[in-house]
């Protein structure tokens, strides 16, 4: 059973991408595949993850260990996680700065690669500093508080001072809005939006919420059961959608602008069981367009669409089909 | 925390009387006392002793007088730190205990150390690589050995010694050393001789331990925090030892205040099975006689063991999870 | 044409969203392999429970100082190539020093094992008198030969006593707990629910009781108990210091989720509907736990077998001539005799085979329940 199946998108140098989907559709896994850290039995069975490093050919990092000490160099320091949940992914017996502190001595020699070796005291004032930049109040307070003891904004931002300490070249962001109300999400948006301006980090942005999405990425992914259904800059996914899936999704939003007591549109059916998958094309179940005969029986391939716009669906290319 | 801690120091001793005062009323719950069972023994030995000598210890023994009297007379020794006489000795009672409660020390803390040192370790193994050849070997062993009742482990080993070896594994000394005093060719002689029952001792905590400490890691591992601190590119060793292990532990800890008073209780059984000189076979005896205030004094002092020993658990706990310190205020 | 036939669950998916829970934990439980296999074997020795004496080959208190540590007589079910089960003989010899007999197993003499023999008479379950035993066998002489664990230094036939120790073993376990559960039950639930006064008190006494150091106690109370009392009054009072210890641990858990429940909504809900008080507890509260007490408890017998054996064995439980586990390894006490006769040890192999067996039905028991489980 493959939790993810042909998925293929470039991260450019400072630009954000937001991969977009439904619960289950695979972008979690997509993003521990990266990292290498999908949990067992679940694996790698083919492909490439090329990721440049400052200096040197690409490293394909499908091919390394996931034990092994060169991966783990580029864990945290060169690629940076912000995960879902802040208040479940700090440790409830630390406190926030010690866990901060831990990841600088890490990999101290790759954000500081020459000079004498990082003091605890150093340690300390440069996470104070961190959590500053962040935009957190009495932050050398806050280094010593726990992550329970503060609330879900700071908590967030407490996050993301980990994840950007030792200024990685690319953060993926797991859902980082979901878990707070909708006030501090806008904060921490416009956090990191500004902190990308600010060190040029590239980010991976997983949501589902297609609002977030048009505010911060440049490139969008939508995935369903797996599988890319369409990829595209943003102006092209939301001005023109090809893929039905991606016309559904946007018309499930609700607007302010139709006429009072009209029905909400929603998308027939529900997903599938991921061991339930249906043959062929994974959405044609429910999807208003399909062509009997066609999208039951094969896989549609990712193709282009428009300038930088691909799509996988049989209405734009009837003749290529994935392989299985 | 440190008003919870007093607060509970505090009533130790509210405590200790109450249960003094059960623990006398068991001790003289069965009929006769400890004359009766001497008569009955020296009876069954075939000698006699005429009923004006039985008055007359009677008297001096103070058995006559009402229990309440017997009682009230332990206290004001207790008071003055005297454990008052052992009738079936003719010692005084702190003598008696004295050297077997170091001894019994020993064993129990040589057995938490064993236990512990063997069990976090497996369980830690055990968590990580579920489901290996190691793991289920290791589970096998496990549940065995919380089936088994210590005293029939000693009972096996023992036999198996004897009958295998030929060698006699009784006692904490060898015969040169029993009565002799400290030295340090005696400490030898007993570490030599102790880790046999220790292990034995230790054998169905450690089984415990290692199931639980496995079950509780296993928990941990899956929690997001573990996956965050994989991200961060921590070494799995490390990260296992640093995070969830810490988390897996706090329960545990939270036992350890019930383990030693629990070794206390348990080297009873294998210290009887094993002729070691521990306090266990001296209160069963005690009981058996009647020996009354040998009998309430050890007791009182299992008490006071199994009291303290729940605080420091307490203290631990608070120590080692933040999270109850804050909700103690 | 308006009516609506409901339809059959179909699919396993439907199936398992319109079971109860009781056949919820049942499918669970199933699925454990090694659970289910140790419910059988605890299933077998609750049988032998029932009635010891059908399974027994001797009166487990005849004693005969002649017939004393006569070696295990192994059965063999095969003799040659045809199934028809067999033991060999034991020869005595009356050692000229000691002036004592020593038996011996002699192969090259085959006593045949038969099925449903005549033996010394007893009453079935109690009530019907009969003597017919489940195995027994004839020696050329015509007496009984049959000592399939051979027999202690009284001559008694160590088979016959283990049956009988199996039963007093296995039901004070039960009862001992069923004690402890009545009064968990109850208090802990009239200190969650009640709160107040009632659980202040009740809290107070548990944890009294929880700082008193058990085995010592135990040994205290057993000491306590007159020497002169019948077997079945022994038995009865070891079962109540038994379980007066036991039930903090379950009354302090009940109290916990009795606590937790009363705020729940579905209580409230089943208050403004107008259930009653009781009806609420009984209904609505305890049998979102009770899977859990179950299982709890099932994992609470082993220690109680454990405790009864120990305590037994020491002398201060069970006491002879009743028979338990513990009074039969009391035999095994000393070494010389141990290595003598080392199937004296036997009733220990049998009680770490019940406490595992429990365990794992336990364990079985509890990960069936558990909601949150797959």
């Amino acid at each position: 059973m493959r939790a993810v199946d042909g998925v293929s998108f470039d991260v450019q140098p400072g630009q954000v991408v937001g991969i977009v989907g439904e619960s289950g559709c695979g972008k979690s896994v997509t993003m521990k595949a990266i990292l290498r850290i999908v949990e067992p039995p679940g694996r790698i069975v083919g492909g490439q993850i090329l990721f440049q490093k400052d200096s040197g050919p690409p490293v394909d990092l499908a091919r390394l260990s996931p034990k092994s000490a060169e991966l783990r160099a580029i864990r945290g320091a060169e690629i940076a996680l912000i995960p879902q949940e802040p208040m479940a992914a700090f440790s409830p017996v630390h406190s926030v700065g010690e866990q901060v502190i831990e990841a600088l001595q890490l990999h101290e020699r790759q954000w500081r690669p020459s000079g004498p070796r990082l003091s605890r005291a150093e340690a300390r004032s440069l996470t104070v500093d961190l959590f500053r930049s962040v935009g957190i109040s009495m932050p050398e307070e806050r280094v010593d508080a726990y992550s329970w003891q503060l609330s879900g904004g700071l908590r967030q931002r407490a996050m993301i001072a980990m994840a950007l300490s030792c200024r990685p070249r690319l953060l993926i962001a797991d859902e980082p809005t979901t878990a707070i109300d909708v006030t501090t999400q806008a904060q921490i948006l416009n956090l990191l939006r500004e902190l990308q301006r600010r060190h040029g980090t590239a980010i991976v942005f997983i949501t589902h919420d297609l609002g977030v999405i048009a505010q911060m990425a440049r490139y969008v992914v939508v995935m369903y059961l797996g599988r890319v259904m369409e990829e595209g800059s943003v102006e092209e996914i939301f001005h023109a959608p090809k893929h039905p899936y991606t016309r559904a999704l946007l018309k499930s939003i609700p607007s302010v602008n139709v006429p009072p007591r009209t029905l909400q549109p929603t998308i027939a059916g529900s997903i599938p069981h991921p061991l339930g998958r249906p043959r062929g094309c994974p959405f044609h179940p429910r999807c208003p367009d399909a062509i009997p005969g066609l999208c039951a029986e094969r896989v549609p391939a990712l193709r282009p669409v428009g300038s930088s716009q691909l799509a996988s669906c049989f209405l734009y290319h009837r003749d290529e089909a994935a392989e299985p | 925390m440190t008003r919870y801690v007093l607060k509970r120091l505090v009533l130790l001793p509210a405590l200790l009387f109450l249960f003094s005062v059960a623990v006398f009323a068991i001790v003289q719950a069965p009929p006769g006392d400890f004359l009766t069972t001497y008569v009955a023994t020296l009876a069954s030995s075939g000698s006699s002793i005429s009923a004006e000598q039985v008055d007359a210890l009677r008297r001096e023994y103070g058995l006559d007088r009402p229990v309440w009297v017997q009682y009230l007379k332990w206290m004001e020794n207790l008071a003055k730190g005297n454990l008052g006489l052992s009738l079936e000795y003719q010692r005084p009672n702190a003598e008696l205990i004295g050297e077997r409660l170091v001894l019994t020390m020993v064993l129990a803390v040589l057995s938490f150390v064993f236990t512990w040192v063997v069990a976090i370790p497996a369980g830690i193994y055990s968590a990580m690589h579920p489901r290996s050849a190691i793991d289920y070997v290791l589970t096998v062993v496990n549940y065995v050995g919380v089936a088994t009742p210590n005293f029939m482990l000693a009972l096996v080993l023992m036999w198996g010694a004897f009958a295998y070896f030929g060698v006699s594994v009784t006692g904490l000394f060898s015969p040169e050393f029993v009565e002799a005093p400290w030295s340090l060719a005696r400490v030898a002689d007993l570490l030599k001789h102790v880790w046999l029952p220790a292990v034995v001792l230790g054998v169905a905590g450690t089984a415990r331990l290692t199931r639980v400490m496995r079950a509780n890691l296993l928990d941990e591992l899956n929690k997001p925090y573990v996956t965050t601190a994989r991200a961060k590119g921590l070494s799995e060793w490390r990260l296992v030892v640093r995070y969830p292990a810490r988390l897996a532990l706090n329960p545990l800890v939270s036992t350890i205040g019930w383990y030693l008073p629990a070794l206390f209780s348990g080297s009873l059984i294998v210290a009887t099975v094993m002729n070691l000189p521990n306090i266990g076979p001296l209160l069963l005896r005690a009981l058996i006689n009647q020996d009354m205030y040998l009998a309430g004094s050890i007791l009182l002092i299992y008490c006071f063991l199994t009291i303290v020993g729940t605080l420091i658990s307490d203290i631990l706990l608070a120590w080692l999870d933040p999270r109850i310190r804050f909700e103690e205020g | 044409m308006s009516v609506l036939a409901p339809a059959l669950p179909v699919t396993a998916e439907e199936r398992v969203s319109v079971a109860s829970s009781s056949q919820l934990i049942w499918w669970r439980f199933r699925k454990h392999r090694l659970a289910l296999a140790s419910a059988c074997v605890l299933i077998a020795l609750y049988v032998v429970v029932l009635c010891p004496d059908f399974f027994s080959t001797q009166d487990p208190e005849a004693t005969d100082a002649r017939l004393a540590f006569i070696p295990v007589q192994r059965l063999h079910v095969f003799d040659g190539f045809r199934p028809r089960p067999w033991v060999p003989d034991v020869a005595g010899r009356r050692n000229q020093v000691t002036l004592r007999m020593e038996w011996t197993v002699d192969a090259s003499r085959r006593n045949p094992v038969r099925f449903f023999v005549t033996g010394y008479p007893y009453r079935l379950l109690g009530l019907v008198p009969t003597r017919i035993h489940l195995l027994g066998a004839a020696a050329p002489d015509g007496r009984e030969r049959l000592y399939l664990l051979g027999t202690d230094r009284l001559g008694r036939d160590q088979w016959s006593r283990l049956v009988h120790g199996t039963r007093t073993s296995m039901t004070i376990g039960l009862t001992a707990v069923t004690f402890s559960i009545v009064l968990g039950v109850v208090l802990g639930g009239i200190s969650g629910y009640y709160g107040g006064i009632a659980d202040a008190v009740i809290q107070r006494l548990i944890e009294l009781l929880q700082s008193l150091p058990t085995i010592p106690i135990w040994l205290a109370l057993t000491a306590a108990l007159p020497r002169d009392w019948s077997p079945q009054q022994v038995f009865f009072a070891i079962t109540v210091i038994l379980s007066l210890v036991g039930w903090t641990t379950l009354g302090r858990e009940v109290r916990g989720r009795f606590l937790a429940l009363r705020e729940e909504d579905f209580v409230l809900a089943a208050e403004l509907a107008g259930a009653s008080r009781a009806r609420i507890i009984v209904r609505h509260m305890v049998p979102t736990f009770l899977s859990h007490i179950i299982a709890t408890s099932t994992l609470a017998i082993p220690a109680m077998i454990i405790n009864e054996t120990s305590l037994s064995f020491l002398g201060l439980g069970i006491r002879p001539p009743a028979i338990s586990w513990g009074v039969l390894l009391q035999e095994a006490q000393n070494i010389q005799t141990v290595a003598l006769a080392p199937w004296l040890l036997v009733p220990g192999a049998v009680v770490i085979v019940s406490v595992l067996a429990f365990n794992l039905v336990g364990d079985g028991l509890r990960d069936a329940a558990d909601p949150y489980s797959q």
